[in-house]
Order: structure tokens, then sequence, then C-alpha cells
């Protein structure tokens, strides 16, 4: 039940909230300013938070030095390939386990889910060995593999999760009317899933984009992808802060904007439904 | 529930997924065990044999071996602390009526989708650094001496910016639980005369015991793995070499296999020890 | 034509019968009802005439050819569902048509049952609606729309009208009612509600932990309950059952006497009681009326004219051959 508040009692948690959401906030709404300044301005004794000569030449000169667009099209191939093949092996096993159930299901969800809390490093050197041996070190459809497999246990169990919520009488309403198992699972299920399908392929987008072991080991030019981009300029590079904060800003804006679609939804795939 | 023929169906629609985790885990795992007990050095010649234990042995007894424990026992701990008790803060703050909620939302969520290799680069340069860094102009501003921090209090300012990166995360699951909080429980305490403050300590927090455990264990599972903060910050110098990061170093840089395989035994089997509990939590969760 | 015979079906889940081994035929055009308390197994029974569930032993047989491992869709017939379960995302003449597209039937003849479908069930200005904007009894319809268009060989309904308040059920009990005099086709329906039961069955199947109980029409059940769950469990308000004295003095463990069997009256009767509750139905009034030295109260029906306040002493008389007589078994005795 909401219950009425005062105003003045309002108006203090606003401006609380507002201050801590603002510095919460304020290394990447510093980093987006500085990326605008130019180099001088960005190291100004005291800093200028707004009132600088706004210029776009870093973003100008990242893209020209470092080949931008070949990082962000090897981002996307890998993120965007990753999640896509993770779906179409995830809906299957994810309707096997939502609607036919069976004493092993269980096991198997939690099996999956061990599989992702295996520490990377620990099995570090065996996949970077397996890549040279298959000749895919440095390659992106190597990496879109290894990082389907990743978050393959994290799309199974958000599809899960979703599809669990489906009535299962709906299933069994279109086989009694003559659907077959694919007919069942594209006219029926896969629509009615629309909106779970569409946030799990938007969270492992954000994973698989943000992951920083696997692409920064196992990539060196062809397949580097923005992460690998990024750390480049870990020096001396770093010292040119406002061609950082520019290269920076082009890595993380598409991904902030979709995570903030996806708030909601981060909540249920990354606890694996244990919190809604 | 269901018929014979859809129970077939489900198990061959479930094979893909099933068969590609398993390779995926076994494989590897097969290997790295194979190769932590041998010596194996690919630019010294390669597999030199069967020795047992002796990497085993040999890791833990490294001098880096128990500086790294400590190391990721500091981090892992400090950022769980500083997550959890802002986070429950903070979603309690979050939770009370104001204008402008969904977009502090934003704000407060925002860190959580920042690569990690951006964040840790922006915190190292435009914060952090000692002559042109934001703290360093705050510093210099009420007259202290700049710190430098990556070098004088390492392990501090890696919790520091991994705790800001992983705050939004704590705060958006304990905000989501505590929504879930039925009011009427509150509005039962409140008049049975309990006060604000023990209607938090024994509503509000019993509620949210669920959610912070959750937390704390999938934020240990990522935590323990941490790699780029520390890769582009200090590079594991100044005592900020983790476990993994120690691991990272004898497989790909001194490309001592043996050794490293022997160590990622060990990180396998502490990340066991924590998966467990959490499956524990979450396998409960499913027979609901 | 939908004659359907269960021979020896059995059901277990693991090691848990649900289902011993049971024999039921289900003729040609009967309205059959399934009744019984949730978890007797009722909608389990369904499930395997319909082939959602395989049984574990047994056969099940439609028009004579046995049916016990054909698919779902190809047995022939149409099931309305408890909670409707319709596409929600299609509108409602998709929903109606998809059981015919499936089948592939031609677009033509679909849209001519769609149309006549709609008309019987009121739904022709809702064909373009999703089910999401539908209330609940219109959903109920397009179920049932969604089945009827399919021809079927029997409707098997499980629970239907329980989502329903209870005007709208009441409303929905007689169109189905009408809808089988109409189709004359075989209907199998689930409820735990002895009042659907009784009003729409041609026979009724009276369920208990898996095991039929009696078999009947409705009068059938009513008149002679062939022992004491279903004399219990068949007519409203419940029969009173009274052990002990009263019984032995008619030579049985228990007798049962329904309150339309009891007269009463304010001077004189068999026993002497005082009222308790009284729920008056306008028509008629239930009167709980609290025996001389029995626990339980006995229900009694007056008439709705008949004035008794709380605390009231009255008289009550059974009428003699309405009592029904049970050995120690629970059994009817002859």
């Amino acid at each position: 039940m909401a219950r009425a508040v005062t105003t003045q009692r309002k108006a203090l948690n606003t401006a609380v909230a507002w201050i801590i959401g603002l510095l919460i906030f304020f290394p990447i709404l510093w980093t987006i300013l500085t990326s605008f300044k130019t180099e001088a301005d960005a190291i100004a004794n005291p800093p200028v938070l707004f009132a600088f000569d706004w210029t776009l030449e870093n973003y100008a000169e990242v893209m020209e030095r470092s080949n931008y667009g070949r990082f962000l099209s090897n981002s996307i191939i890998i993120a965007g390939g990753s999640t896509i093949l993770g779906i179409i092996i995830a809906v299957p096993a994810a309707w096997s386990m939502a609607f036919v159930p069976s004493k092993r299901t269980k096991d198997i969800l939690l099996w999956m889910l061990s599989t992702k809390m295996l520490p990377a490093v620990g099995v570090l050197y065996p996949i970077y060995l397996l890549c040279i041996q298959l000749g895919v070190l440095d390659n992106r459809f190597a990496l879109v593999v290894i990082l389907m497999l990743i978050n393959l246990p994290i799309i199974v169990w958000m599809l899960y999760t979703y599809f669990k919520e489906i009535p299962g009488e709906i299933l069994e309403a279109a086989r009694m009317d003559g659907a077959s198992l694919k007919e069942e699972i594209l006219y029926v299920l896969t629509p009615m899933a629309v909106p779970g399908i569409a946030s799990t392929l938007l969270l492992n987008f954000i994973l698989a984009w943000n992951e920083a072991f696997w692409t920064l080991n196992l990539t060196s030019v062809d397949a580097a992808p923005l992460t690998a981009f990024i750390a480049s300029y870990s020096s001396p590079e770093g010292l040119f802060f406002a061609k950082l904060s520019a290269a920076s800003t082009m890595a993380i804006a598409p991904i902030l904007i979709l995570g903030w679609f996806s708030q909601k939804q981060l909540v249920r795939g990354l606890t694996f439904g244990a919190v809604k | 529930m269901a018929t014979q023929h859809s129970r077939s169906a489900a198990r061959i629609m479930m094979a893909p997924a099933v068969f590609f985790l398993l390779v995926w885990m076994l494989v590897p795992l097969c290997m790295t065990l194979w190769f932590s007990v041998r010596d194996f050095r690919p630019l010294r010649g390669g597999d030199n044999g069967f020795v047992g234990l002796e990497n085993f042995v040999r890791f833990v007894s490294s001098s880096a071996f128990w500086p790294a424990i400590l190391t990721t026992l500091m981090i892992v701990g400090g950022v769980l602390l500083i997550s959890i008790v802002f986070g429950v803060l903070l979603a309690i703050l979050l939770d009370k009526p104001m204008w402008g909620q969904g977009i502090v939302r934003i704000l407060v969520i925002a860190p959580f989708f920042v690569m990690p290799t951006v964040s840790a680069l922006v915190w190292k340069n435009m914060f952090m650094d000692s002559v042109n860094g934001v703290f360093a102009h705050l510093w210099r501003f009420f007259g202290a001496d700049p710190v430098v921090w990556l070098s004088e209090v390492p392990t501090f300012s890696i919790v520091m910016i991994v705790s800001w990166q992983w705050l939004p995360f704590a705060t958006l699951i304990l905000l989501t639980a505590i929504q879930s909080l039925d009011s009427e429980q509150l509005e039962a305490a409140e008049m049975d005369g309990a006060s604000p403050l023990s209607r938090f300590f024994y509503i509000t927090l019993p509620h949210l015991s669920r959610a912070i455990t959750i937390v704390v264990l999938i934020q240990t599972i990522f935590l323990l793995a941490i790699f780029a903060e520390i890769f582009v910050t200090t590079g594991g110098a100044f005592g900020t070499r983790t476990l993994t990061y120690l691991i990272f170093q004898r497989v790909l840089e001194s490309q001592n296999v043996g050794l490293g395989s022997a160590g990622g035994v060990y990180a396998i089997i502490l990340a066991n020890i924590v998966a467990l509990f959490l499956m524990r939590i979450v396998g409960k969760n499913l027979d609901k | 034509m939908g004659r359907i015979t269960l021979d020896k079906v059995r059901k277990a889940f693991g090691e848990v019968e649900v289902i011993p081994p049971l024999d039921l035929t289900i003729e040609d055009g009967e309205f059959v009802v399934f009744v019984g308390p949730s978890g007797c197994g009722k909608s389990t029974l369904l499930r395997l005439i319909a082939g959602l569930e395989d049984v574990t032993s047994g056969v099940i047989s439609i028009d004579g050819a046995d049916a016990t491992m054909v698919p779902p869709a190809k047995r022939g017939l149409a099931m309305v569902f408890q909670s409707y379960a319709l596409y929600p995302h299609m509108s409602v003449r998709k929903n109606i048509a998809f059981p015919m597209k499936m089948a592939g039937i031609p677009q033509d003849e679909q849209n001519r049952r769609i149309e006549a479908a709609a008309k019987a069930l009121n739904l022709t200005d809702y064909l373009d609606r999703r089910p999401g904007q539908l209330s609940g009894g219109q959903r109920q319809r397009v179920a049932i729309g969604r089945a009827i268009v399919r021809e079927p060989a029997a409707f098997l309904f499980d629970e239907p009208l329980s989502n329903l308040d209870a005007a709208l059920r009441h409303g929905m009990r007689l169109e189905i009612s009408e809808l089988h005099k109409r189709l004359d086709t075989t209907m199998i329906y689930v409820t735990h509600d002895q009042v659907e039961a009784m009003t729409m069955a041609d026979k009724i199947v009276v369920l208990q932990g898996g095991v039929i109980e009696q078999v009947g029409s409705p009068m059938e059940l009513y008149r002679t309950p062939r022992n004491i769950f279903v004399a219990g469990f068949i007519g409203s308000p419940k029969m009173n059952l009274l052990t002990g004295e009263e019984a032995a003095k008619r030579g049985a463990h228990t007798v049962g006497i329904r309150p339309e069997h009891v007269t009463i009256s304010t001077t004189d009767g068999a026993w002497k009681g005082t009222v308790g509750v009284a729920e008056h139905l306008g028509s008629d009034t239930f009167l709980h009326v609290h025996r001389e030295g029995a626990t339980d109260p006995m229900t009694v029906r007056v008439d709705g004219e008949f004035s008794a306040k709380h605390g009231d002493t009255v008289w009550l008389t059974a009428q003699e051959e309405q009592i029904h007589k049970f050995d120690a078994d629970g059994l009817r005795i002859a």
C-alpha cells in the first residue's frame, strides 16, 4: 500500500538519492565529458566540468589511429554470434527442462550452472593450446564458440525460468490440436516467449561484449574486440586523457544503452531466478 | 508428467546443450589435470615427463603463493563488504518515494555495464593519477599531498575500482528483493510499536538474507576470477597478485604450464567450494 | 462416433499407483462426468484418454480401435482445459483455426466452420480480438469453439468452469448441456463439483483414490448410493450420517438420512433438539439442529417460510422408507 509521505520527506529522499546516484555515475560522466575536451583542457588544473571548448577531434583521431571499426565489428560479431548460437542451442534444451521435467532435470540444470563456475584461469592453457593446435588462435569463430559456451548455462537458465511461466496446458492444447513438436515450439512457445527470449539475448550480448579474460588472452590482431582495443591504451597512450576518454566512450556507449533496457532481466538472469 | 514420446523428444532436444557443455568442461579439465602432474615448459623442452605432485607442492611453497591468497581474500572480502553494506543502504534509499526514481536507478546501475578494461583504465588514469587525476586535484584543493594510489595503497585502489563495478549489481538485486517485501508486514510491525531501526533489523534484514547470500556467492565466483582490472592497472605488481593472476603469470608469462596447471587445480577446488553453497540455495529454489 | 472403452487401464508414477486397473465403457453420444474430491485421479484419467499421459498398462480403445499408443492429435478427441489454454498471441479467429491449420483443412472450409462456431457461441463480434481482451466466459467459449471445429469423436472437458464466477458458471453449464444435445457427440467432463455432475451428466463416474466407487445416472446415485462415500458426496447439503444406537436399531452400522427426508415439528417427533444456525436460501431453509445426546448437528431442509430462531426447541422425524443403511465396511445394505 502506498502511503502518503510528507513533501519534505520526499524532497530529502530525492536529494540524498540524486547526490549518491550522481557520485556513482560521475566516473562515466567525467569520461564522456573529457572525451570532448582538448588534451590541454583534459588535464587543466583546476578541472573544468562543462565550460571548455567542445571538440570532436579526439574521436576523429581515435578512429584514424586504431582502426576502431575493426574492433567494433569484432565485438559485434563475437558478442552477437555467441548469443545467437547460444539461443539456438538453448531453446530446445530449456523447452525440455521446463515442460518435460524428469527426476534428473534439476541435476542437469545445476550441473550446467557448475560449468559456469569453473575458473577460466584453471583451464587457460588447455584452451590456449587447443586453439593453437586447431589453428584458431586470434580467430573470431573460436571466440564465438568459447563465449557461447561460457554463457550457455545462463542462457539455458534464463529461458528455463521464462518458459516455466508459460502454462504447460497451452502446449498440451497445441498437441491436442495436432501440432507437431516443431510446430508447437515454432507457432506457440516461441511467440509467447518473445519478451523472455529478447531479454535473454540482450543480457548475454552485454556479458559477451564485456568479457575480458578470453578476449584478452586468445586474440592479438585479427579477432581483437573492444576489450583489447581499450587494453592497448593502458600505457603510455593512457596519459592522453581526452583520447582515452573518447575510446572508452566508444567502447561502452552501445552497451550502456542496452544495459539500461535490461536491468530487470539482469537480476533474473544472474541470480538464476533465485531473486525475482 | 508426459508421454514416452515427448520424453524421448526432450532427451534429443537437450542433447546438444549437454554435449557441448560436457566437452567444454571435461576436455580442458582433464588436460589441466594431466599438465599439473607433468613438468611441462613449452619454452624449455616442452613435456619433461611425469613429476607426481611436485607441481602442487611447489605452487604452494613458492614465496608468491601465500601473499597471492591473502591478496585474493582481501580483494574478495573488501569488495563484498563494501557492496553488501552500501548495497543494502542504497536499496533501502531507492525504495523510498522520491522524484526521478527511474533516473537515479539508471545512474546507479550504469557502472555494471562498463567493460572491466575501460573502468580499470579510467580509474587508473583519470582518477588515481597522482598528477592530473581527479583525486589529486581534490587532495590539492584541500591542501593535502596527492596519493600515488596504485603504488602506495594498491590493493585498496583495486578494491575501490572493483567495488564501483559491483555495487550496482548488489544494489539492483537487493532492491528487487526489498520490493518483494510485503509492505503490510512492515505496517503490522509499526502497529505493534516497532521503531524504524527494529523494523529494519527484525523484518527487512531477515527478508533480505536470502538475496544477500546469493549476492555474496555470485560475486565471490566472479571476484575470484577478476583479471582485467589487475592486468590493466598494476599488472600484478605492488602485491596485487591474486591467485588468478599468479596462475596467469605462471602459464603465459613464465610459460611453466605444469606449475600453472597445478595452481589452476587449486583455483578450481576453491571455486567449487563456493559453488557448492550457491547450488544448494539455487537448488532449493528449484523445488518450489 | 465416439465409443470409448478402458480395459484394465492402470497408471503409476514411478512407485505410486494413482489409478489401479480400471474398466469403463463410455457409449457414443453419452455425457459422462468424472467426479470426485481433488486428487482422486479424475484428471489423470481424462489425460490418459486424451493421450497426454501414457497408460502404465491396459488398453484404451476408441470406436473399437486400439488407441493406447496413438499420439493425442491422432485420437480424434478435442479437449477444453481448465485454464482454457488459449494462444495469447493469436486472435480468436486464429485460435479457432489452429487445429484446422494443423490438420491442413482448406481455407474456405476453415472459414465456414469458424463462422458457424462463432455464430453458435456468440463470438462473431470478437473474432479479431486477442484472448487477453475477452472476459472469462468469452474465453471459455473460444476454447469450446476451438474444440468444435475439429468435429471430434468426443469432447474432453477438464474442470472447464472452475475459473468462472458463480453466475457465469451456471450459464455456461446450460450452454454446454445445450451443445451436447445439439451435437449429440460424446462428452467426458471432469469436475469436483457434484452439482455440475448431477445437473449435466447422463452418467456419473464417482472416483476416489483412483478407484471407481460407482457408475450410474444422477438419480441412481442419489437414490441408491453404493457406499457411504458416494452417499456423502452426491447431494447437497450432505446426507446426515448417524452411527451407534440409531443405526443399530435399524440393523446397520451407519444410517444416512438426507436433509430433505426429515420432517420437522414444533410439537412432537422422534428426536428433540435445538435449532442452531439457519441458512436461508429463500425458497428453502437449511436448519442445523442439535439433537439431544448427539455431538454433530443434523441438517434439515424446511420450507423457506418456516420460521425458527436460534435456540428454539424442535422435534425431528426421519422418513423411514428413505433411510439408507450401510454395513461396517461402508457398503449399502440392500
